[in-house]
């Protein structure tokens, strides 16, 4: 190692180049021994950060993110020798190559257990990388999709730590993050295949995990997330999703949910774009869709009679059928939830229930973990449900 | 292969909130860590419901790890020489010599030659080295700025800076770009004078360039004889500026240095 580090800071550039290559080698090691020794080379590498050898930096930084990855050690080294300062020098670079291995190296960074406590308040935030980090994900002409992909997971990590998302918030987190999903949904539109579906999740998950700090009363009105757009766009990545990648439309099932939770506006634009069908259309992907179908379905409910009046019965009435026949426990209680909403607000809704209660209990074997419910605004349902 | 911490890609399950199914309230949750879900809350049951996210951010990860491992193809073009005068080192790939250009050439100081990394480290270098002011200064209050960046203390004299950035910055005791000036302190091992017990450190540091790179094969020569390249740095007068690669420093008409 000491040879190395001897030809890494010599003044011979191709042979620092070299000796760059094999500390690289080394630090794929699974082995944390390995990473550990590395340890004499690790200011170089940070000193190095400043430097203006582009394919340099990035082999640096590659390193230095794969020996954070294998050792606390080195992690427990490389705050104190300036990491996130020289990250932050660093980020400033114009180079693609450079920030998405800047993106890399810091993602691992955050991901460390000990990141929440330790990394994230004294260090991350304090520092200027937060707002580099959010100016690189401003969609526009001079978004780099592999640069904005790393940073997004970033940013994720650090709001999923929930040192200080308000911060984040001030920041201009919210709107940059909504910006950015129109973004994509016209990238998405265009058919256009530039890896940005890449991006979506790790946006849709940060978007997800601020709204709830931004529906805090403190935070005031000019932080919180209000263009309606939002929401159409999300509709083109759930199109989307379901052709492409159905396994993320959780990801994308979860923001509409955490949009419609708290916001009456958010459910009347459900309302108004005629989102209701295409959102039942996700119904028969699978169970945990189902569940998260209804639940935002919930969502549009609970906000009152005007909102339940335009829910039924239209197509809800047959998918709402269909579902009560499913034997999954959670979609048939969730569905439940929804029927009671509806009759809260809307007790004729109960008129239209074409079952007899034999039927119903044939169709779908009631099992004992199911916690009784009972509905009590319609004397008919009423009878059917109780046990 | 390098990835996340753990074996499996990071699972972020949502917290759910019970929602007490007669009270039907809004549902907005944020997406925890799978173990630490919020107090009072369930989580979802069964897989998680992101893990596809997860799966995904994965194995575009390993991908680009991969690439990055191999070594690059780089074009090749018709040999040149570097342009800056006086090294005559050759290349066959732009890559290389843009490394060695930033390297050799980029943050050069004009009075001693001496390569930085950093634009940081050469203000530094020029600071201490060759600023007599500073030296006055330095005499009334504490002028050593740490190294680190993003440090802000200043020291009375070099070691205690140095002892500052081993002891809280945890950095090596020979860190390569903080040699103390020969003529203050003790004697540190430098190129040619290789009095100390790191004889094998003082090899490579000979390769350290105070004068331009020698135009002989790179690696083998470790052992070129000090008189030598004294005799050939002699040969362009301090005074002359070699256009863009030039180094910075103070315009000064003090004779450089002659006793490395």
């Amino acid at each position: 190692m000491r040879t190395l580090v001897g030809l890494l800071t010599s003044n011979h550039a191709l042979l620092q180049l070299e000796a760059a290559r094999c500390l690289h080698e080394l630090s794929h090691s699974e082995q944390s021994v390995v990473a550990e020794a590395c340890l004499p080379a690790t200011s170089y590498l940070l000193t190095y950060l400043s430097g203006h050898s582009s394919d340099f930096i990035e082999l640096c930084l590659y390193t230095l993110g794969n020996l954070i990855v294998e050792s606390e050690t080195v992690r427990r080294q490389l705050l104190p020798q300036g990491i996130i300062p020289a990250l932050a020098v660093c980020i400033q670079s114009p180079h693609v190559a450079v920030l998405e291995a800047l993106g890399y190296a810091l993602s691992q960074l955050l991901q460390a257990k000990e990141a929440p406590e330790k990394i994230i308040p004294s260090s991350i935030l304090a520092s200027t990388l937060p707002q580099h980090m959010l100016q690189l994900l401003q969609p526009g002409p001079k978004l780099n999709a592999g640069v904005a992909v790393e940073f997004a997971w970033c940013l994720h990590y650090i709001i999923c730590s929930q040192v200080n998302n308000a911060l984040l918030i001030t920041y201009g987190a919210l709107s940059t993050l909504g910006l950015l999903l129109l973004d994509l949904a016209g990238a998405v539109q265009r058919t256009e295949d530039a890896g940005l579906e890449l991006l979506a999740c790790p946006v849709l998950r940060c978007l997800s995990n601020l709204l709830p700090e931004a529906a805090v009363e403190t935070m005031g009105g000019q932080m919180q997330l209000r263009d309606e757009r939002v929401v159409a766009a999300l509709f083109i990545l759930l199109q989307f999703f379901l052709q492409k990648q159905p396994s993320l439309l959780p990801e994308g099932l979860w923001l509409l949910n955490n949009l419609t939770a708290n916001s009456p506006s958010f459910c009347t634009s459900l309302l108004s774009l005629d989102l209701i069908e295409p959102l039942l259309q996700l119904l028969p992907v699978s169970n945990v869709v189902s569940v998260m179908v209804l639940t935002v379905l919930c969502n549009v409910a609970e906000k009152g009679p005007a909102y339940c009046q335009q829910l039924w019965p239209g197509p809800l009435l047959s998918s709402l059928l269909h579902i009560l026949a499913f034997s999954d426990t959670e979609v048939v209680a969730q569905s439940l939830e929804l029927l009671q909403l509806l009759f809260l607000y809307q007790p004729e809704v109960g008129g239209f229930w074409p079952w007899s209660p034999t039927t119903c209990f044939e169709a779908s074997p009631w099992p004992s973990s199911l916690p009784v419910l009972t509905i009590v605004t319609s004397p008919d349902l009423a009878s059917l449900y109780r046990l | 292969m390098v990835l996340a911490p753990g074996t499996s890609p990071e699972v972020f399950a949502p917290a759910r909130s019970t929602g007490s199914l007669l009270r039907g309230g809004p549902r907005g949750e944020g997406i925890g860590k799978a173990d630490q879900p919020p107090a009072g809350q369930k989580t979802g049951s069964g897989p998680s419901l992101l893990q596809d996210g997860d799966v995904q951010r994965h194995l575009y990860l390993q991908d680009v790890l991969t690439q990055v491992a191999q070594a690059p193809e780089r074009p090749r073009v018709p040999a040149f020489a570097c342009r800056v005068a006086g090294c005559c080192q050759v290349f066959d790939a732009l890559d290389d010599y843009e490394h060695h250009y930033h390297t050799l050439h980029g943050n050069v100081c004009s009075f001693c030659k001496r390569a930085f990394p950093s634009g940081h480290l050469l203000d530094a270098h020029i600071l201490e080295w060759h600023d007599s002011l500073f030296q006055i200064l330095s005499q009334r209050q504490d002028m050593y700025q740490c190294l680190v960046e993003g440090c802000t203390e200043k020291f009375k004299t070099s070691k205690d800076r140095k002892d500052h950035m081993v002891r809280l910055h945890l950095y090596p005791t020979d860190f390569q770009f903080d040699k103390p000036k020969k003529n203050k302190g003790p004697a540190t091992p430098r190129a040619g004078t290789s009095t100390s017990e790191e004889a094998l450190r003082d090899d490579r540091e000979q390769l350290e360039g105070e004068a331009m790179e020698v135009c002989s094969e790179p690696v083998a020569s470790s052992a070129t004889p000090m008189g030598e390249r004294r005799t050939y740095s002699r040969r362009i007068p301090s005074t002359i500026c070699f256009g863009q690669g030039a180094s910075r420093g103070f315009k000064s008409t003090k004779k450089r240095n002659k006793q490395y």
